[in-house]
């Protein structure tokens, strides 16, 4: 069967984006940003952790390093879990000991069920970033927008019962429908993480004005490189550095990058990944002109240009 | 009716092929090919292909790729730029019309313009000869447009073809095609009409294939585009090779992948028998010098080397 003419029609083929949730600009043509006290390179670490619900189902797709082995799949669920219960205070101590501003994407299921690891998280000072209900549930068209505007409703409050007080929004997957910026801009939330489309923080528009997107690169996250690209722990640490420097280059020339790095509990806090990661953190945090930032400390920063 | 076999090419084997001499004796013809590309996020369905992995909008995969025209672009072409090497850009020519600002930029560069259809998210595949026919059209009316450039080259969105594709790429003046990999030399392709011949573009050193599907460093990447360019190098010396690096700003123009490429390409720059040219330059000087003693050449072996019985 033939495709339909349809398929040789373009709708949103014009100047700027196909879409109209931020708008179009080029490198040259963004504001110049600066950060506190001269710094060149904010770092922003964050952790992420992730309640994956046993008898979560397959559709409407699998996150990477999900539950994908058939019910019940105690493999991935408990790989997972151990990194709620082990790897994440291998990384807070880690992160503590560096003296790193942290931020941690945290499954509001998680917060209910584990009071003590959002209460500990609190006591460290840590941001706390929405990261929706639980790995279960995933944002997309196939759910309506008052059932997904329940879904950001409950993430809040149970976070917020737990003690924790969120701006940000991080998507479980990083996946969003058609109406997820619109409802979260309405939720009142500042920023979101769900698109790895810039190296800086730039404004969402139109339904979603007012919240901010924060650069968040996938790309260098532990479940790319470790997880899903095998490469070792030392590998990844390179990248981290050599993806600092590069920024750092741009910086001294152009303007003021975030370098922004996530780690999952149940992949970076594994006890032989540790030592490579933090030491390169250790050598970024030594660096000059680097500061160490949550992202609500970002955000504030670039709201704050002259 | 399916086919055994291509048809597109003759068996020419490594050692029995008239040599090739590129200009000033170079031992490799060296082209960068940084794919510029448009993914819609909301993509309508082809039968054959899903656009993303993820139901529309599948904002994690759109995210990754609009990254390359937001950032990555710029940086991979400042450092092209400062190192003296041109791109072709295999370009999806809606960016023509999305992002005027990156072609510009090529332009004013004197980067070459060939075709990677009109989105990466719209394949030829299950269209007719007719709607091809305009799909082609489009994208040689569009780079016109826009940099006064004629189409040389061409690389299918998704490297996805129909039988026929070859043949209306040539009908339209379309002098090379990057589709196809089974060689380090360019080749003359069987077509109705024209003189279409295929120009070396690997998936090898493609960074796609490299970082996503090979999943290695960028370190790594860096170390196998130099050896890669070592064996040629040594090999051009007897019959001149091509070699191609394929780029995605998406991914080369990660702050942490860009140095080692730069690392590479400085390596590369380095030796003095290296043509440092474009596809559509080595297309050009293979189809006026070589394309016709390929054919013959080919016809000879076909007769010397004919199968029993």
């Amino acid at each position: 069967m033939p495709l339909p003419d349809e398929y040789l029609v373009y709708l949103r083929r014009g100047y700027g984006m196909d879409h109209d949730f931020y708008e179009w600009s080029t490198w040259s043509q963004r504001p110049k940003i600066t950060w506190p006290d001269g710094a060149r390179v904010a770092l922003w670490v964050n952790v992420v952790l992730e309640q994956f619900p046993l008898d979560t189902e397959k559709t409407p797709f699998s996150v990477p390093l999900g539950l994908e082995r058939p019910y019940p799949d105690y493999w991935n669920y408990t790989l997972r879990d151990y990194g709620n219960r082990v790897g994440c205070y291998r990384l807070f101590r880690m992160l503590d000991n560096l003296g790193i501003k942290t931020s941690v994407a945290m499954n509001a299921a998680l917060a209910q069920s584990t009071p003590f690891l959002i209460q500990d998280i609190i006591a460290r000072g840590y941001e706390v970033i929405a990261h929706g209900l639980d790995m279960a549930h995933l944002h997309t068209n196939a759910t309506s927008e008052e059932d997904e505007r329940e879904w950001i409703r409950r993430s809040l409050e149970m976070l917020r019962r737990a003690g924790a007080n969120p701006t940000g929004w991080l998507s479980p997957g990083q996946s969003q429908s058609d109406h997820t910026l619109k409802l979260l801009a309405e939720a009142g939330l500042e920023y979101c993480c769900d698109w790895s489309n810039d190296d800086m923080p730039y404004p969402f528009t139109g339904p979603a004005s007012g919240l901010v997107s924060l650069p968040y690169p996938f790309e260098l996250s532990d479940v790319y490189c470790m997880g899903l690209w095998h490469q070792t722990a030392v590998e990844f640490a390179e990248q981290i550095l050599d993806r600092f420097h590069a920024l750092n280059a741009e910086a001294t020339k152009e303007s003021c990058r975030v370098l922004a790095l996530t780690l999952h509990a149940s992949i970076s806090g594994q006890p032989y990944r540790v030592k490579p990661i933090q030491e390169a953190l250790s050598a970024i945090m030594k660096h000059e002109g680097v500061w160490s930032a949550k992202p609500g400390a970002i955000l504030q920063a670039v709201r704050s240009q002259p | 009716m399916k086919r055994s076999e291509p048809g597109l090419y003759d068996y020419l084997p490594l050692t029995s092929r008239p040599a090739i001499r590129w200009p000033n004796g170079a031992h490799v013809a060296f082209w960068v090919a940084p794919n510029i590309e448009f993914y819609e996020l909301h993509p309508p369905p082809n039968m054959s292909k899903n656009a993303w992995v993820r139901p529309n909008p599948d904002v994690l995969n759109y995210s990754w790729r609009d990254y390359g025209n937001r950032a990555g672009v710029w940086r991979m072409i400042d450092a092209m730029k400062e190192l003296g090497v041109r791109g072709s850009v295999s370009l999806n020519v809606a960016v023509c019309d999305h992002h005027p600002e990156i072609i510009r930029r090529c332009v004013e560069l004197d980067w070459e313009l060939f075709s990677h259809g009109i989105y990466n998210t719209r394949f030829v595949l299950n269209m007719s000869i007719e709607q091809e026919q305009i799909f082609i059209r489009d994208v040689i009316d569009t780079i016109y447009q826009a940099s006064g450039q004629k189409v040389d080259g061409w690389l299918s969105p998704s490297v996805s073809n129909n039988p026929w594709t070859m043949d209306l790429l040539a009908e339209n003046g379309v002098t090379y095609t990057c589709d196809l990999f089974h060689d380090d030399q360019p080749m003359p392709v069987r077509t109705e009409t024209g003189r279409l011949c295929s120009i070396p573009y690997s998936l090898e050193m493609n960074d796609v294939i490299a970082y996503t599907r090979a999943m290695k460093t960028p370190r790594e990447y860096g170390r196998m585009i130099k050896a890669q360019f070592d064996q040629l190098y040594a090999e051009g010396e007897e019959s001149g090779m091509v070699m191609c690096v394929p780029l995605h700003p998406y991914l080369i123009g990660q702050p942490h992948r860009l140095e080692p490429l730069l690392e590479a390409l400085d390596y590369i720059k380095s030796h003095d028998k290296v043509w440092l040219t474009t596809g559509r330059e080595i297309a050009h000087w293979y189809r006026d010098h070589y394309y016709d003693d390929a054919v013959a050449h080919a016809k000879i072996l076909r007769t010397s080397h004919a199968p029993a019985g």
